[in-house]
């Protein structure tokens, strides 16, 4: 009934996750609600506040795709220069790359 | 009803590839039709293929002989090997069927609104229909030179729909080009191989080259052919340049269709390696060579989509992350084949695995290709440096998108964790650093699928962007059905793993029952 | 060793195929290479079912007592023959395509598609 998925070393079940998961969820949405609620609304209290410097408009401060993960591309530029450098995009590279794996794999095969 | 039933395996290729050509002859009398005609074909093999399925995994392998006077006459009187070609579908053949059917049917129900070229309909809706005569015959078929022909139609096919838009831009002919060099090239290497096999045994048949194969010089030439060409058709590292070019370039549902060819070569590796070979090689050896094959695909792939701007080239290397998952749970569970305490240990579970994450990576891969089509069909760009805002107008397409998302990244409880909980388990067994870089892999495509949720539906709503709408009814319809798969699939993995893929794997792992199906328990 | 002349043929015509395929810049000398590794395939093929002092096998009209050539690999061949017809079509087509949008036929021009 409960869908248990029998790994070798325990199991899985999903609908006992789910009923896990709504338990926890309501709980959390109980304490929420009883939050503070005396603040006024639509005055500076709600305004975000960034060192006191003007808001930008929203449409200028969306980021683009290229710079999310900047940090994590600049800090393995070792590794990821060569590998960009290896996709060149050649026909001919790409038939080099097949007929060598083929032969190291007939290398491989043959002596084992 | 049951002449249809038992005629099945033949009438499942026979309706569409009568369609292919009966399609441009029906656009000539009204170009509206062809579609329906395309989507209802491929109902009707749908529905024959569960058919088909319920009755496989009940009874058992089906044989179906071509030319003889009853379908399951293998071995014609006073002969001691089958002479004719034949199908022969057991548990594993029946099950990418079933992926193939479901695409496919998805695919062209997809691109009735997709589409909106109006002069070469009829031509895109042949070839969808020959790509998928081609898949099936490659699942279902239990000769090798059979293999060989329906390889190299799947791959004419493929390459005439991916340089589709190639009389408008220059992009997809160079992507159709390379693809066609490559899939040329392996499919005259396999031709190779065939012909080796022919030599030294003069059999074609799968099933009686397995019953007298001896693991000679020249077979193992044999085995590092196939095995390498067939592992550069589904798109494994070093050999995966391909795969972002003809994917990103091909339209939507192509693409779908596309990653299921992809598997359908992968399913040839695995007949070949386990229902030719089995133990007669040095499972070890060639077990690591899959393993090593599988950890490359996997943190290449990953790493290469991190830094993309093209939303359908990131998903492309997210496939071939994938494809890298199924080779690394067959791969542990074949290098301890020959060892039947661990192969009841992890082995089988590994095994389950690697099958099971193919049928889950058809469904979420698809409907994520199908979600970037739809974002391209409404705002005409595919580069994710110029979207933005765009879950204020696409809802639907937002939630499709998260359920995909979740699924990829293995976040419970959809069916992508199911799967990957029982690699993960079962390879920690063997080698527990190889499990360590599936977990890290595991994150970094949660973080790729992050950018690419934030950059294109996250944040305000775009000037340019303004009158965007949902998109039509029959594109939502193909990516709620995927969705819909994905989540019941999540819910209940324990009944897919028990009826259907326990049964593929058992097929795989004893090769006496395939040989015993045709040669009559010799 | 006369006898394994047509093995050796074979040999050499792959490994030009496949020299072609990797060193040369045109496109439609790739195409060119492509035929050749098939054309090597194909002769492998013929040569498989040949046996010492046989004729072919038709049965009209053929002398008593004679042994004949395997007619599987011929079968196999011709179906190969065909299909390479249509590959080499749709590729010379292609690189026209290309030819049009980006006017050269050289290689590493024609890599728009990188990274």
């Amino acid at each position: 009934m409960f869908g248990l998925l029998e790994t070798g070393s325990g199991f899985w079940s999903a609908i006992i996750w789910v009923i896990v998961v709504l338990i926890i969820g309501s709980i959390v949405v109980y304490v929420r609600n009883k939050g503070e609620d005396s603040y006024k609304k639509d005055t500076e209290q709600v305004k975000p506040f960034i060192s006191g410097h003007p808001e930008e408009s929203k449409e200028g401060s969306h980021l683009s795709a290229s710079h999310i993960y900047w940090g994590f591309t600049e800090a393995l530029k070792g590794y990821y220069k060569p590998l960009i450098e290896m996709h060149t995009g050649n026909i001919n590279d790409f038939s080099s790359w097949i007929i060598t794996v083929t032969v190291i794999v007939l290398i491989i095969i043959g002596v084992s | 009803m049951s002449i249809l039933l038992n005629n099945s395996p033949i009438l499942i290729l026979a309706l569409p590839l009568l369609a292919a050509f009966l399609i441009p002859l029906i656009s000539r009398i009204n170009k509206k039709t062809v579609g329906i005609f395309a989507v209802f074909v491929l109902l009707i093999s749908l529905v024959l293929t569960i058919l088909l399925a319920v009755k496989i995994i009940s009874v058992g392998p089906q044989v179906y002989v071509f030319g003889a006077k009853s379908s399951s006459l293998t071995l014609p009187t006073g002969l001691k090997i089958p002479i004719r070609i034949m199908f022969q579908i057991d548990a594993m053949g029946i099950f990418m069927g079933l992926i193939t059917a479901m695409v496919s049917f998805l695919g062209a129900v997809y691109s009735l609104a997709f589409i909106r070229k109006r002069e070469g309909m009829d031509k895109f809706y042949s070839l969808l229909l020959l790509l998928t005569v081609g898949m099936f015959g490659m699942e279902f078929t239990g000769d090798l030179f059979n293999l060989f022909v329906f390889l190299e139609i799947a791959s004419i096919a493929s390459v005439a729909l991916i340089a589709y838009r190639g009389t408008d831009f220059g992009e997809p002919a160079e992507a159709g080009f390379k693809y066609m060099i490559v899939s040329t090239i392996s499919a005259l290497f396999v031709l190779f191989a065939i012909g080796i096999f022919y030599g030294e045994y003069d059999l074609l048949n799968i099933a009686a080259l397995a019953n007298m194969i001896k693991y000679s010089q020249l077979d193992k030439i044999a085995l590092a052919l196939l095995l390498s060409v067939f592992a550069m058709k589904s798109g494994a590292v070093p050999m995966h340049m391909w795969t972002p070019d003809a994917y990103s370039e091909a339209p939507a549902p192509i693409t779908m269709i596309l990653v299921a060819a992809s598997q359908a070569s992968l399913y040839a590796l695995f007949r070949i390696i386990f229902s030719l070979y089995n133990v007669h090689m040095n499972t070890l050896a060639v077990g690591w060579i899959i393993i090593i094959f599988g950890v490359l695909s996997m943190f290449i792939g990953v790493t290469m989509a991190i830094v993309q701007k093209d939303i359908k080239r990131l998903m492309a290397y997210h496939a071939v992350s994938q494809t890298g998952y199924m080779l690394l749970g067959v791969g542990v569970g074949l290098a301890v084949l020959s060892n039947p305490i661990a192969l009841k240990d992890y082995g089988i579970t590994a095994f389950e695995g690697g099958i099971f994450h193919i049928m889950n990576h058809a469904m979420y891969k698809g409907l994520l290709f199908l979600t970037a089509g739809a974002l391209f069909f409404r705002t005409g760009t595919r580069n994710l440096n110029k979207m933005g805002g765009l879950a204020h107008s696409m809802k639907y397409t937002t939630i499709f998108f998260i359920v995909g998302a979740a699924a990829i990244a293995g976040l419970p409880p959809f069916n992508g964790f199911a799967s990957k909980l029982l690699i993960y388990e079962s390879v920690y067994k063997f080698n527990p650093l190889l499990s360590i870089i599936a977990m890290v892999v595991s994150i970094l495509t949660l973080a790729s699928f992050v950018k690419v949720f934030h950059s294109a539906f996250l944040g305000p709503k775009l000037p340019q962007f303004k009158d965007v709408q949902e998109v039509p009814r029959s594109m939502v319809f193909s990516m709620a059905i995927l969705s819909c798969i994905i989540i019941v699939f999540g819910l209940f993995p324990d009944l897919i793993v028990k009826n259907l893929v326990h049964p593929a794997v058992m097929a795989l792992v004893e090769q006496v029952k395939y040989t015993g199906t045709v040669l009559g328990g010799m | 060793m006369i006898d394994n002349l047509p093995y050796i043929a074979v040999g050499l015509f792959v490994g030009l195929g496949v020299y072609t395929l990797m060193y040369k810049k045109n496109l439609i000398k790739i195409a060119i290479g492509v035929c050749l590794i098939e054309n090597g395939v194909n002769l492998f093929l013929i040569t498989l079912g040949y046996r010492k002092g046989a004729i072919a096998p038709i049965y009209t009209m053929a002398p008593s007592g004679q042994s004949m050539v395997l007619p599987t690999p011929q079968a196999l061949t011709l179906t190969s023959i065909v299909i390479g017809i249509a590959t080499t079509a749709l590729i010379l087509s292609v690189a026209m395509m290309i030819y049009k949008h980006y006017g050269t036929l050289d290689t590493d021009e024609v890599r728009r598609l990188r990274g």
